[in-house]
């Protein structure tokens, strides 16, 4: 179904078809433990495009390819690319579509990867487009919740910090709301979600834009806590105003029920305590490690 | 009444289109759009609050020696979603008919969010979808931000 899809934001791919990655990625979870080599994707090619830092992302979507015996091929950055001479992002596509099979790129500007698929035979995947989205990110996040919970329907979702700039809330906002769940979001004034990503929510989603921190905290089986970006802020002085306004403690543990966790897409600042990650709650380094086995399952269903 | 008042304010033109039912207060918007100005050649007649059964108040334009492109009548819909065309020729109306909003509005519009990469040097024309007719709203097909009427305004 994912053949030679690309996988620009979070609606591209449908609720069965997250259903099939999940269940691909727990094999490919298997795989990995087991330590046996896949030979699945042999002689295919991933390239790769990062023209905005990243270490997860660009690590785990380049260690998936290689963990199903295909190769990679990639831009250290992108200073020393053509696109810093000047050369438009569709030219850099339609050049990068001839060496590889499968484009994955992310870009500071949003629409970037959208742009990037109108030029381009080969799928593309957005790692993440500015403010915009990053739904390997969610698809990973979704995963992560059913591994740990068992399930995703019936829970109760917080997402703390920033959710204006977040690509990673704004995404999984979107891929909730296809759930049945509850979502509260927190954030300072000045990082509110975005009314363009709530107007696109369905009419009976329950979303609580103005939740209070210490009961959403009582009530929630999902922490979801972001850091504050000091790479989207203009105005340097906003950024001091609003940096460590929620931090996860282990006093904020206490608070929580039993069986929930607390999720991150790194990386983190100050905003979860390390004594926290300590705790079995804790689930962003395993949240790190899914990315693995689902950038597998999603990769080698695109290229399959 | 209103009719005898509005012949006396805005006669009828020879050869030419004329822009009616326009939202009240957008025929400054309407000629901005269709780039007419002191150096334009047209003959323009403008029609402001005019008294209207169906809407009110209106705007009426009437331009002598002009067809609009299907572009020019787009934008038009984004502003005054009402409005209709008629085409006159020797001081007849030969075709008339209401703008309609496109669902697909293309290269007309500059997308609000500046770091849009529709916004930079790149081989794309801005694209959007139509959400709403009423308010008015409509969706960037690259980076998926909406933009409201006052947006769109200030984007045309």
């Amino acid at each position: 179904m994912l053949k030679n899809r690309s996988i620009v934001s979070i609606d591209d791919v449908s609720q069965p078809e997250l259903e099939d990655i999940f269940k691909t990625a727990d094999e490919m979870s298997d795989h990995l433990k087991q330590g046996k080599p896949l030979k699945i994707l042999d002689g295919r090619i991933m390239a790769t495009f990062f023209f905005e830092p990243s270490t997860r992302t660009r690590l785990s979507f380049e260690s998936a390819m290689n963990r199903l015996g295909g190769s990679v091929i990639s831009v250290s950055e992108a200073r020393s690319s053509s696109v810093a001479k000047g050369e438009t992002l569709a030219d850099t596509v339609r050049m990068a579509e001839s060496y590889s099979d499968v484009i994955v790129i992310r870009h500071p500007m949003e629409g970037a990867a959208k742009l990037a698929a109108r030029f381009s035979s080969k799928p593309i995947i957005n790692a993440g487009d500015g403010s915009g989205q990053h739904p390997t990110q969610t698809i990973m996040d979704l995963y992560t919740i059913r591994k740990e919970l068992g399930n995703i329907n019936g829970k109760t979702v917080t997402m703390v910090g920033d959710l204006r700039y977040g690509r990673t809330v704004h995404s999984l906002l979107l891929a909730l709301s296809n759930y049945d769940v509850e979502v509260n979001l927190i954030s300072p004034e000045i990082l509110k979600i975005p009314e363009y990503i709530i107007s696109r929510l369905p009419k009976n989603f329950k979303v609580n834009v103005s939740a209070d921190f210490d009961s959403a905290v009582e009530q929630s089986d999902v922490l979801y806590v972001t850091r504050i970006q000091k790479e989207r802020f203009t105005d340097q002085n906003e950024y001091l105003s609003v940096i460590g306004s929620y931090s996860v403690t282990p006093e904020t543990l206490e608070k929580m029920k039993e069986k929930s966790i607390i999720m991150h897409p790194l990386p983190r600042i100050d905003e979860i305590a390390p004594e926290v990650d300590l705790s079995p709650k804790a689930a962003y380094f395993k949240q790190a490690s899914n990315g693995v086995p689902v950038r597998m399952a999603l990769v080698s269903m695109i290229l399959g | 009444m209103i009719k005898v008042e509005q012949t006396l304010k805005i006669s009828k033109i020879k050869d030419g289109t004329v822009i009616d039912h326009i939202t009240a207060g957008k025929a400054m918007k309407v000629l901005s759009i269709l780039n007419i100005d002191e150096k334009s050649n047209s003959s323009v007649s403008i029609g402001v609050r005019v008294p209207s059964s169906k809407m009110g108040f209106k705007d009426v334009v009437k331009i002598e020696n002009r067809n609009l492109e299907k572009f020019e009548v787009d934008k038009i819909s984004l502003i005054a979603p009402d409005a209709s065309i008629s085409i006159v020729k020797d001081y007849e109306v030969t075709q008339k008919y209401t703008v309609e909003l496109p669902s697909r509005i293309v290269g007309i519009v500059k997308c609000h969010n500046a770091n849009c990469i529709t916004n930079v040097k790149e081989p794309v024309s801005s694209e959007f979808a139509l959400v709403s007719k009423k308010p008015l709203v409509i969706r960037c097909n690259f980076c998926e931000r909406n933009m409201n009427e006052r947006e769109i305004l200030t984007s045309l």
